[in-house]
């Protein structure tokens, strides 16, 4: 079973909130849930959906090709009727209006909605009223359960699913990462409210108070950048997050963080460019914005997040290879991963390790500390400001000597760039090569990067049952970039298909940059919707 | 005191106001016995902004303009450091004019003090946020256009809590000023007027000795609307002392759990401790 409903009307209608409801539903329904949202940079008004698809087995991605459409107004039917299945069914504002009149409050639209879907799919209503006594305030409780059973009533069994028992999370990719920075033990996060981005700012305000984070709403992103370093300089583990826009006013202080050396994780939810460019939408496009960013040389690490598992683990990895090698760690999100909503295992806290490297007061051992003492690795043992009596911590942003003093000297400029540049030799031990899914020495290669794994892995298994013999390296650790897979799968390929959320093919040009490998074939993507994996199945077809 | 706050060959020009300030500084800590590794000095950029290379003490010397975010971080990350905030009146007042406003929203922990020279000495002698109108630089050839800034009055304005002007020609009341500063709790701002013996040549040593004057002793730094003309009077007079001083609460303590328990950077790190958030998600 394989079913997708489409919740369609204008902001403000409410729409959200029977999303949710019906999200949670279907997950204590036991099912794998793959919800996806559009909606417009807008408050009130214009035309806002949502795909919530759901099956009996893992779904990595959304379906345009829809069941059932709630149509909160009669744009929505205009707008998707086309997507509907053959068999398909439009739930129109009209065919319970009366309800909702009788009930006497317009809000309740959303749960008479409700009650008629889970009747249609045949799935029982006590579910649905266990999510609304937790999702509802207590005086609108009571009006809501009725509006559910009303709608129930007013519906027909079409399909009569079984549910099964229910051992998954709902969460979207922003929240993952925000879980991530808590378990990694972040005690810092600021940032300048952002669509997509502001989601991980919300869940760490949430969670303030109780895990003792300061989250700090700043002035402006240049301020952002420069406060997690001065708190991750104190010794805290530091994060801040924007997205394309915000980040490029990070870029400076990102300069800074390369030079002197403080650990820190940086997260950008991209957003379709250039300048404001579609607010509220996805796309792929700042990868060689994020591997470039920054005025001088100095090593970074930029990981792609894949899906909300792997936002959840790379955002802890992230922490500690920041402080393993005193460097900033660049993560890339992207709108259709933050706001996607997901069932998935719950994460394995057993498996997170906090690893820190802050060096004690037996290991200075210049009568002076020198915080950026020559060291065979690039990297200098790191003390804290006021924890060991008498030595001091001097950071600075012009070039410097060993102690952190400014220095005009060309000797001691080349050996600094040389430690710091040095680092990304022993970082390449850390880097993960790209994940593979597929036939065994594929013909046909698929290669992305981020959460286009989603769709690419859907199309893939698709091909596979059909007989094709065709593969997929996904790409998460961006930079370094790892060759060692690719250069593997890229020998023994007749085809290699480039599949990315930008119009230039930006993974496509580093890899021949890097690895000297040329794609043939490229399915690129900038409309600012996300790719399903309908669509990539589709294209890989036209290609093959 | 157990350790000593080394001092390092600065360069600067002989002659300028920057010396008097560091010694100023040194005195300062040194009366209010905090120890080198307590305190943190945070910088931009500027000649004012390179005072952590030549005192020894804990240093961010980050970006010009930026030296405010940063000690914030600072701040928030662990409440027993002491953070300084050492820049001109370019980072302070222009490139940081923003971070400036919104340190004084929060009221941070910080004391703030500006080398205020009235122009800009490492770029070569343009004008600063403060250079007078009318007044001709090494880039306003025919006179700056621009009516200058007035860091009290706005600072006022914004509702600091801690508003002062020092010169760099009286040590020993500039040294209470900082002390005042430093031991104040809340973001405290001292403007601290000093010379620039090569790009200024109106403001001079001089320009100022014949200007400045000391706060009466009956002065009530409690009324903010004395506060408020003392702190636009400059011209002929040029007022020096805590122009005004009022107890609030600082950005740190408003963090109950910042308030009441140990610096976030002596806090154990335990993953498992955020498992339960999975309920959240059932």
């Amino acid at each position: 079973m394989d079913y997708s409903v489409l919740i369609g009307g204008a902001a403000g209608q409410g729409m959200d909130t029977c999303a949710i409801l019906l999200e949670k539903t279907l997950k204590r329904c036991g099912f794998s849930v793959y919800a996806s949202s559009d909606y417009m940079s807008r408050v009130r008004g214009g035309h806002n959906f949502f795909y919530i698809r759901f099956s009996d087995r893992k779904l990595y991605s959304f379906s345009p090709r829809v069941d059932l459409i709630f149509a909160m107004n009669k744009e929505t039917v205009d707008i998707h009727r086309s997507k509907l299945k053959e068999n398909g069914f439009i739930l129109t504002q009209e065919t319970i209006e009366d309800i909702v009149t009788k009930l006497g409050n317009p809000k309740v639209i959303n749960t008479v909605g409700l009650g008629f879907i889970l009747k249609y799919f045949g799935l029982p209503m006590d579910i649905a009223a266990e999510v609304i006594k937790e999702e509802f305030k207590e005086g609108i409780i009571e009006i809501n359960l009725r509006a559910l059973e009303e709608g129930y009533k007013q519906s027909k069994n079409r399909y009569s699913l079984t549910t099964f028992k229910d051992e998954s999370i709902l969460i979207n990719g922003n929240q993952a990462v925000g879980v991530g920075a808590i378990a990694a033990g972040c005690r810092f996060y600021c940032g300048y409210p952002m669509t997509p981005s502001t989601g991980v700012l919300n869940y760490l305000a949430a969670h303030s108070n109780e895990f003792g984070i300061a989250v700090d709403q700043v002035e402006d992103e240049v301020a952002a950048l420069n406060m997690a370093l001065g708190a991750a300089y104190a010794g805290v583990r530091a994060m801040t997050g924007s997205s394309g826009g915000g980040f490029a006013l990070m870029v400076e202080a990102l300069s800074l963080a390369g030079m002197i050396e403080v650990p820190v994780v940086l997260i950008n939810v991209q957003r379709p460019g250039p300048a404001t460019g579609f607010p509220t939408r996805t796309e792929q496009a700042d990868l060689r914005f994020m591997i470039h960013a920054g005025h001088g040389e100095f090593p970074r690490m930029v990981i792609a997040l894949r899906d909300v598992e792997d936002a959840f683990y790379q955002t802890v990895r992230a922490f500690n290879i920041a402080e393993k090698y005193q460097i900033p760690v660049l993560l890339m999100s992207d709108q259709h991963l933050a706001d996607s909503v997901v069932t998935v295992k719950p994460f394995d806290f057993t498996k997170v390790k906090v690893e820190r490297y802050i060096s004690g007061e037996e290991e200075v051992v210049d009568e002076e500390y020198k915080r950026y003492r020559f060291t065979e690795d690039g990297i200098s043992p790191r003390i804290l400001p006021g924890k060991i009596p008498g030595q001091v911590v001097l950071v600075d942003s012009d070039e410097h000597d060993e102690w952190g003093h400014i220095t005009e000297s060309d000797e001691i400029r080349t050996k600094m760039v040389d430690k710091r540049l040095k680092k990304y030799e022993y970082l390449k031990e850390d880097i993960q090569e790209p994940w593979f899914i597929g036939k065994d020495k594929p013909e046909n290669l698929i290669i992305c990067w981020g959460s286009t794994y989603g769709a690419v892995r859907e199309a893939v298994d698709r091909l596979i049952e059909e007989g094709y013999s065709i593969g997929a390296l996904i790409f998460g650790d961006i930079w370094p970039l790892p060759t060692k897979r690719l250069l593997d799968f890229g020998k023994m390929a007749k085809r290699i298909i480039d599949v990315e959320q930008n119009a230039t093919g930006q993974l496509e040009s580093l890899i021949r940059e890097v690895a000297l490998m040329k794609p043939t074939d490229r399915i690129l993507k900038y409309d600012g919707r996300p790719f399903s994996g309908e669509e990539v199945y589709k294209r890989i077809r036209e290609v093959l | 005191m157990k350790y000593e706050y080394k001092l390092y060959e600065p360069s600067w020009c002989p002659g300028c106001g920057n010396y008097m300030i560091r010694t100023a500084l040194k005195m300062a800590l040194e009366e209010l016995e905090i120890e080198p590794h307590e305190v943190v000095l945070v910088s931009g950029i500027g000649q004012a902004a390179k005072m952590q290379h030549y005192i020894k003490v804990n240093g961010f010397n980050g970006l010009h303009g930026r030296a405010i975010p940063p000690a914030i971080g600072i701040r928030l990350a662990n409440k027993n450091l002491k953070v300084i905030v050492e820049s001109g009146d370019g980072g302070s007042y222009g490139e940081g004019g923003n971070h400036f406003i919104h340190a004084i929203r929060r009221n941070i922990d910080i004391a703030h003090f500006v080398h205020d020279n009235q122009i800009y000495g490492l770029t070569k002698g343009q004008a600063s946020p403060t250079t007078a109108m009318g007044q001709k630089t090494t880039l306003q050839f025919d006179g700056v256009k621009v009516e200058p800034i007035k860091p009290l009055a706005l600072a006022l304005t914004m509702g600091a809590g801690f508003v002062a002007r020092g010169f760099s020609g009286d040590i020993p009341h500039l040294v209470s000023l900082m002390k005042a500063a430093i031991e104040y709790k809340g973001y405290a701002l001292v403007d601290i007027l000093q010379p620039c013996v090569v790009w200024n040549r109106v403001n001079t040593f001089a320009w100022y000795k014949n200007r400045v004057y000391h706060l009466p002793e009956d002065y009530d730094y409690t009324n903010k609307e004395e506060a408020m003309k003392k702190a636009l009077e400059f011209d002929d007079k040029i007022p020096i002392g805590i122009l005004y001083k009022e107890e609030k609460e600082s950005y740190e303590d408003r963090f109950d759990f910042i308030k009441n328990g140990p610096p976030l950077v002596d806090r154990q790190l335990n993953p498992m401790d955020a498992e339960r958030l999975m309920e959240e998600f059932r």
